[in-house]
């Protein structure tokens, strides 16, 4: 019965709603109702019971229908009125992820050298010359990529199979190592940066409450901000991990290069969540809730549409899966969404179970049967799902974090602080852009490519032409004390 | 470093925190004004590095680079005011529109033009100084050369807390001027512009006692232009003073 309703979020969705319903039922008609409920497996009784008592779902859908201009003109005002704040709400945890990576990486001195490489990448492009440079970072940017597009196909064929336990296990799977393999070299680095001895007792201690507080929050429920705060983590933490183990010209062709995958990757997921699976949008692209409401499921006070779209909202910046292998370890962020999900309808069920079970079968039976009445009432059509969520939230896939987070903190790495400011400052407007772009074609778009390539104009010109121009300003400007920073830093860098 | 940082960005930071951070638009637009300034560095040198002529005196260089900051000013300017129909109307609580009709959109096209400004100057504050504050900090002492000027860090500090504050009441008197049609302002904005940059050229200790004070110079006047331009009189600053806060709305 779990794997049933696991098959879709809209599934979910309705079973859920169908449990909310039936427990007015309870309410209105006691026991004599629900018998015969349980006992009605076919569509008739299912539907009347939800066009009867799901009046309030009912009712919220339907005038909507109706009046469905009116409506779309109101929601794009509030759209834009909601807009500037849901970028600020972006703006702050990517901000947070960026400073974070910046911080680390300035202050420990273990991710500043990169002399070991991912296992995928095995050409190591130091060698001077630009030709064999060039074709090396071709090299590893084509494995990778290649890397990158097998486990896609393969979770997409996973899906495609329904195999969501394994998908699940996977995830968390990757989550439990990044939380608890990862803080524990990134805690250990930045004890020896700053000199501070700590017993094995008191780390494992410590690294035992951080891992198992994000696995809670993370795939199960905590507070929102908990969550938040250990998603940013979690992305600080890979974007380090990128930084010292990817090549950086690897790293620049595998942003630049799979906008063809990338676009064909969201294409197909914008598809998919219109035709067959609305869950897989959230689960072939990693996404970070940022405005939900909710994180505490309130199953019995909520009506499921409630559930389904306006706390847990739509729109999505996301995509990126197909970036890198980022995939395989950001992934463990949207299954999120997924759990909570299929947490509500399995909690709900277990808690009126007979009569949830019944209905949900009787729904699946309805909709496969091709009778669609209860469909408009209890589940919004897709366009107006969108329109919902809009206004409601963004969400920006773990994998923009990441990659801002790498390209912000390989220009601070370039030790040159007005490089790394000119990059912060390209990927926010870029963002800022993203986001427009997003009010306008009211669809999901991926996040990466205006603000990298903002991000990326700004990192090469920055370091190329405008420092040298800033410098020459500075110096001759305020010549005595500028120079004489100069000066120290050669000696520093002539020393390390 | 520490006093450093607080003197150059204290007060851009209490008029971010204070005015801007609250407001998601804001935000916004600062971020723009940011991008925009960056944009106009990028441009100008690109043409310091493209005009080969330009290399061997760096007042040339910074006099294309002020030509080019005012015209992104400019720039920005268009933008904004092209988007702000978009910008007014989800600005605004509804209540707000009621509460004040008719001067709504001087009153917003003022704040745009301070947030702008603001995020002008912070750009271009944290690129005058960021590296020399990293370095400060970093081994070796700036400072310890003979000859050297020990105030090099302090003053650059103020210089550079000048330097925002001016890009602010610049773009508010810019803004205005182009608003209303009155284009001696922004002539003036640029002449102001200029007389501050081009005496940073001045070396050594002179730099501190005559930069320094202009810069101030220019600030207090620029101050009062944008002031007015804002619509504020003598008799709104007491109004402003004695609590009143419905008339001192800037």
């Amino acid at each position: 019965m779990v794997r049933q309703t696991n098959d879709g979020s809209e599934d979910d969705e309705c079973a859920v709603l169908l449990v909310d319903s039936e427990e007015e039922v309870r309410y209105y008609k006691n026991g004599s109702r629900i018998h015969r409920q349980q006992s009605s497996v076919n569509q008739e009784g299912c539907d009347a019971s939800i066009q009867n008592q799901g009046n309030q779902a009912a009712g919220r859908q339907r005038p909507s229908s109706q009046t469905q201009q009116n409506r779309e003109q109101e929601e794009e005002d509030e759209m834009l009125k909601y807009g500037a704040k849901h970028v600020i709400m972006l703006f702050v945890p990517v901000s947070l992820c960026m400073l974070l990576v910046v911080a680390s990486i300035s202050k420990v001195s273990y991710y500043q050298s990169s002399d070991v490489y991912l296992i995928y990448t095995p050409f190591d492009e130091d060698s001077d010359q630009a030709g064999t440079k060039l074709w090396q970072a071709l090299a590893n940017a084509a494995i990778l990529i290649s890397i990158v597009m097998v486990m896609t196909v393969f979770l997409v064929v996973l899906y495609k199979y329904r195999c969501y336990k394994f998908i699940h296990g996977w995830l968390i799977l990757a989550s439990l190592m990044l939380l608890f393999v990862f803080s524990l070299i990134y805690l250990q680095e930045l004890l020896v940066a700053f000199n501070v001895p700590m017993d094995y007792f008191t780390v494992s201690f410590v690294m035992w409450n951080f891992g198992v507080g994000g696995m809670v929050a993370i795939h199960w429920k905590g507070s929102l901000k908990v969550q938040q705060a250990y998603l940013i983590i979690i992305s600080a933490m890979a974007a380090l991990i990128f930084i010292k183990y990817l090549p950086e010209w690897t790293y620049l062709f595998a942003v630049l290069t799979p906008h063809g995958p990338l676009k064909i990757l969201v294409e197909l997921a914008q598809d998919r969540n219109e035709t067959l699976f609305p869950a897989l949008i959230y689960s072939s692209t990693m996404i970070w809730i940022v405005s939900m409401a909710d994180v505490d499921p309130q199953p019995k006070n909520s009506p499921a549409t409630e559930e389904g779209s306006s706390q847990e909202p739509l729109q999505d910046t996301n995509q990126t899966g197909a970036d890198e292998d980022a995939e395989l370890e950001n992934g463990g962020f949207d299954s999120n969404f997924v759990q909570r999900q299929t947490d509500y309808a399995e909690r709900s069920q277990s808690m009126n179970s007979e009569d949830a079970r019944a209905a949900a079968r009787a729904l699946r039976q309805g909709e496969g049967g091709g009778g669609g009445r209860a469909a408009p009432s209890t589940r919004p059509t897709p366009p107006t799902d969108d329109e919902d969520d809009e206004e409601r939230g963004v969400k920006l896939g773990l994998g923009d974090f990441i990659f801002y987070s790498v390209l912000v903190g390989k220009a601070s790495l370039y030790g040159d602080w007005t490089t790394t400011l000119a990059c912060f400052v390209a990927i926010l407007v870029g963002l800022c852009l993203t986001l427009i772009l997003l009010a306008i074609f009211k669809k999901a778009l991926p996040a990466l490519p205006i603000s990298i390539a903002f991000g990326l104009t700004f990192y090469f010109t920055t370091s190329y032409i405008v420092f040298p121009f800033t410098d020459i300003c500075a110096q001759e400007q305020f010549e005595s004390g500028i120079l004489n920073a100069f000066v120290a830093r050669q000696k520093h860098s002539d020393q390390a | 470093m520490v006093g450093a940082i607080g003197i150059a960005y204290g007060p851009a930071a209490a008029l971010f925190i204070f005015t801007i951070a609250t407001q998601p638009l804001r935000i916004i637009v600062m971020m723009s004004g940011m991008f925009f300034w960056l944009l106009s560095l990028l441009v100008s040198s690109l043409w310091w590095t493209i005009v080969p002529s330009l290399k061997e005196k760096l007042a040339f260089g910074l006099t294309f680079s002020i030509l080019f900051q005012e015209i992104f000013r400019f720039f920005l300017y268009t933008l904004l005011s092209k988007a702000e129909a978009g910008l007014q109307k989800f600005s605004q609580t509804e209540e707000e529109r009621r509460q004040a009709n008719g001067s709504v959109s001087d009153t917003t096209k003022h704040e745009y033009a301070y947030v702008a400004g603001l995020g002008f100057g912070t750009m271009s504050g944290l690129f005058a100084l960021i590296n020399v504050l990293d370095d400060s900090g970093g081994p070796g002492t700036v400072g310890l050369r003979d000859g050297d000027s020990l105030n090099y860090l302090i003053m650059s500090a103020f210089f550079t807390m000048l330097m925002i504050l001016l890009h602010v009441v610049w773009n508010v008197v810019f803004y205005w001027g182009l608003d209303t049609k009155r284009y001696l302002a922004p002539v003036l904005v640029v002449i102001s512009h200029f007389i501050v940059s081009e005496m940073t050229l001045l070396k050594g200790d002179i730099l501190y006692q005559v930069a320094l004070p202009l810069a101030a110079i220019n600030l207090v006047a620029m101050s009062v232009v944008a002031f007015t331009a804002a619509g504020g009189s003598i008799q709104t600053i007491i109004a402003a003073s004695s609590c009143k806060r419905r008339q001192y709305r800037l």
